[in-house]
């Protein structure tokens, strides 16, 4: 922010030499913001089964609520068990928008209607914010529970509002044309939802990069610091709240538009938990990291839903993985090779990638021990009825013999064991790495 | 009236009671390592599902005492090997951890029990009607967890704050660094603290399940109301969560045998309630409607005028 204005300042004393940098340092943020914009365009074109093009408009649906919710957990330390309610509410207004747009027959297409979503997260962001940021931490995260809870119950319990059981529905093909759009194609929805997506994007990590982001960032630090600067964490955990409902807010909304329905499971427990397991699993230290978990997380919500039915456990065991073992998340993860390669340390980093490959074996073995024990487990115990054998992997499993029971038990410890061996031989790899780039950067 | 009012307070003091089992341990464990313990509620389930699966086995009686030593057992390993790894990357990743724990039990317990109720039957030796008053039966196997509660909470506070261990443990949650310089273990205690505290949680789920219903449901119905407990109460005061659980059974009790909606006492006022609009449900829901939601405003109000809660003092 501050170099702008020092730039606006020098220009008539610099006027001719100053345009060039500037163009450059537009090209320079502009760049990947238009790279996104060409594989937002471009990956339905690739992906262009009926299915893919759902999940797609799910992923993109989902990077909205996950990057959203990091502007609290990840940006200002605020640790939120109930964002779905900006989420929910924001999809129930909207459709109850685009229902009184078709029955007043106003002049509103449906592409403007996540503003209405935008406004009603922001306006319950603005209401319970004002109630919850009193407190950070751990009480932040309860009374977020808390309220959560309130809305999620008074939502069975107004049915005029929330529709009951069954939801609200609408005919999103039913607003204004624009443009001869009618949005009946899954592809309209699709390239609706990744215009906002990338709206959204842009305007959440231009947020991050203002004073307030960085006040954000300073409350999330030291909150006792930030009042010494002057600043009010109360206010800072304020506005990042309600910024945070608008973002989810627009989510929801995006989301009644592609369902055409919503219910009041929209603004339970389940997508809370969902948004704040996306952008973790993800990390919430980038603003990178939630993008990937929201797509890793929609992705694995849409296959594995098909192939088992407690895909939710392995959900679980995924995020007490990250939480015990890579607590940046996989972006974490990522950026921790950054350096190595900004340092040209591409043979140690090979290296380094290779025992990666080497550890990954052990890896794999222990990770279908473990899910061939859970499904036999599963199978066993719940669905013994459907008959002896299960098949997994394209491998048919007999739960009622002992050899798959063994099998599956030698594969999951052996694995183990032999994954806990190959752990020196990446971390030596990483060190020789490590010491390979500082030992660049010096020379230079 | 007279009836309603003796029936509605035994049952709300005995489910304020079970709340307390729990929550009496829940706070414990937050005063010592600073870590809300978000399956607290999936121990309480854990010890439901043991002790219907055991008492299968070897009958109610056994089951009582065995479940809660093996949850509470469990409670302990998470502890050791997986809070106490967490425990360096913050209370945010101790309470993610937490988290992702009562995710990944409700998906066990659906995995081995079904996502269906499990037939957790009172066992036949206390099947019986404790008294009759007015002409209500009461049973006896209320009677009998309610006993039970008060015991436990009578044992508890005397092993606090009458015994040595008691006292190693109060000294614990202030000054950890001196206990640990006096040679106790200290890590040992918070283990053991934890395992006690997910053990009583056990008992609840053990007594409470025959009464209510042994579900995969019964953690994510029960957690959140559990946390309202102790924040109402102020984070860390074992007597706020005392006085909150009893307050919330007592109100929740009674809120459901209350038939009255706004529009039943605006009626004599001369005043109709309106017919339509998005929100014409507010006028006419009844109070034992909005029973469930009760604990949440509770929440929200105390949170406005006491934000410390009824006993907190502790502020972060």
């Amino acid at each position: 922010m501050s170099d702008v204005t020092t730039d606006t300042v020098q220009l008539p004393a610099a006027a001719s030499g100053a345009s060039a940098p500037r163009y450059a340092d537009a090209v320079r943020y502009a760049a990947p913001w238009i790279a996104v914009a060409v594989a937002f365009a471009v990956l339905p074109m690739i992906f262009s089964s009926g299915s893919a093009l759902t999940t797609l408009s799910l992923m993109g649906i989902m990077i909205v609520f996950a990057l959203s919710y990091n502007m609290l957990l990840g940006e200002t330390g605020l640790l939120s068990f109930g964002h779905a309610v900006y989420y929910g509410l924001g999809g129930f207004l909207a459709i109850h928008a685009m229902n009184t747009v078709i029955h007043d027959h106003l002049p509103l297409p449906l592409f403007l209607i996540p503003l209405v979503g935008a406004f009603s997260g922001l306006l319950f962001g603005i209401i319970f914010g004002s109630v919850s940021t009193r407190r950070a931490g751990v009480a932040f995260a309860m009374i977020s529970l808390g309220l959560g809870e309130l809305v999620a119950s008074s939502s069975l319990i107004l049915r005029g509002f929330f529709g009951g059981e069954e939801g609200v529905s609408t005919n999103r093909t039913k607003l204004l044309h624009v443009f001869g759009l009618n949005f009946g194609p899954q592809i309209q929805v699709y390239y609706l939802i990744a215009f906002w997506c990338l709206v959204c994007m842009i305007a959440m990590f231009a947020i991050r990069r203002t004073p307030f982001g960085r006040m954000c960032n300073a409350v999330r630090e030291n909150a006792e610091r930030a009042q010494f600067v002057g600043y009010n964490p109360q206010v800072v955990r304020f506005m990042a709240f309600a910024l945070a409902g608008l973002f989810a807010g627009v989510a929801g909304a995006l989301a009644a538009i592609n369902f055409e329905l919503v219910n009041s499971s929209m603004v339970g427990a389940e997508p809370s938990g969902l948004v704040l397991l996306a952008a973790f699993v993800g990390g919430i230290g980038n603003f990178i990291g939630p993008v990937i978990g929201a797509i890793i997380v929609t992705w694995l919500e849409v296959t594995l839903s098909d192939m088992t039915d407690i895909w939710q456990l392995y959900f679980g065991l995924l995020f007490i993985g990250v939480v015990m073992f890579a607590p940046s998340g996989i972006a974490g993860l990522l950026m921790m090779h950054v350096p190595l390669w900004r340092a040209r340390a591409y043979r140690p980093l090979s290296r380094l990638v290779l025992t990666y490959l080497i550890a990954l074996v052990p890896a794999l073995a222990t990770l279908a021990g473990l899910i061939a024990v859970i499904e036999m487990i599963y199978h066993r115990s719940v669905k013994a009825s459907d008959g002896a054998t299960i098949s997994l992997f394209h491998v048919t499993l007999d739960t009622t013999s002992v050899v798959p029971w063994i099998a599956a038990i030698v594969l999951l410890i052996g694995g183990f064991l032999l994954f806990r061996r190959t752990w020196p031989v990446v971390g030596a790899a990483w060190h020789d790495a490590i010491m390979y780039a500082q030992g660049a950067g010096k020379k230079k | 009236m007279l009836e309603l009012v003796t029936i509605s307070t035994l049952n709300g003091v005995l489910y304020g009671m079970l709340l307390f089992l729990m929550a009496s341990g829940l706070t414990l464990i937050f005063s010592m390592m600073g870590v809300l313990n978000f399956a607290h509620a999936s121990f309480y389930m854990l010890g439901a599902f043991f002790g219907f699966q055991i008492s299968q086995f070897v009958g109610f009686w056994p089951a009582f005492f065995i479940a809660p030593v093996l949850v509470g057992g469990i409670g302990a390993l998470v502890e050791r090997y997986g809070l106490r790894r967490v425990h360096k990357h913050g209370p945010v990743a101790e309470l993610l951890f937490t988290f992702g724990l009562a995710f990944v039990i409700v998906e066990i317990v659906q995995m081995i029990w079904g996502k269906g109720p499990a037939d957790y039957r009172v066992p036949p030796s206390l099947n019986f009607s404790a008294f009759t008053a007015f002409s209500t039966n009461y049973p006896a196997y209320k009677m009998f967890e309610l006993l039970t509660a008060i015991a436990i909470f009578a044992v508890l506070l005397m092993l606090l704050t009458r015994t040595r261990i008691g006292l190693i443990i109060q000294a614990s949650l202030t000054h950890p660094h001196m206990v640990a310089m006096l040679g106790h273990n200290v890590p040992r205690i918070f283990m053991l603290v934890f395992g006690v505290g997910t053990g009583l949680a056990a008992v609840a789920g053990v007594i409470a399940g025959p009464a209510l219903v042994t579900q995969s449901n019964m953690a994510g119905s029960l957690g959140p109301i559990l946390f309202v407990v102790v924040v109402v109460g102020g984070l860390g005061s074992l007597f706020g969560a005392f006085l909150a659980s009893l307050l919330i059974g007592l109100v929740q009790t009674f809120a459901v045998s209350v038939n009255l909606s706004i529009a039943d006492v605006l009626q004599p006022l001369g005043v109709a309630a309106p017919s339509g609009g998005a929100l014409f449900d507010i006028w006419n829901v009844t109070v034992a409607q909005i029973a469930p939601i009760i604990p949440y405003l509770l929440l929200v109000l105390i949170l406005i005028f006491r934000p410390t809660g009824l006993m907190g003092t502790r502020e972060q």
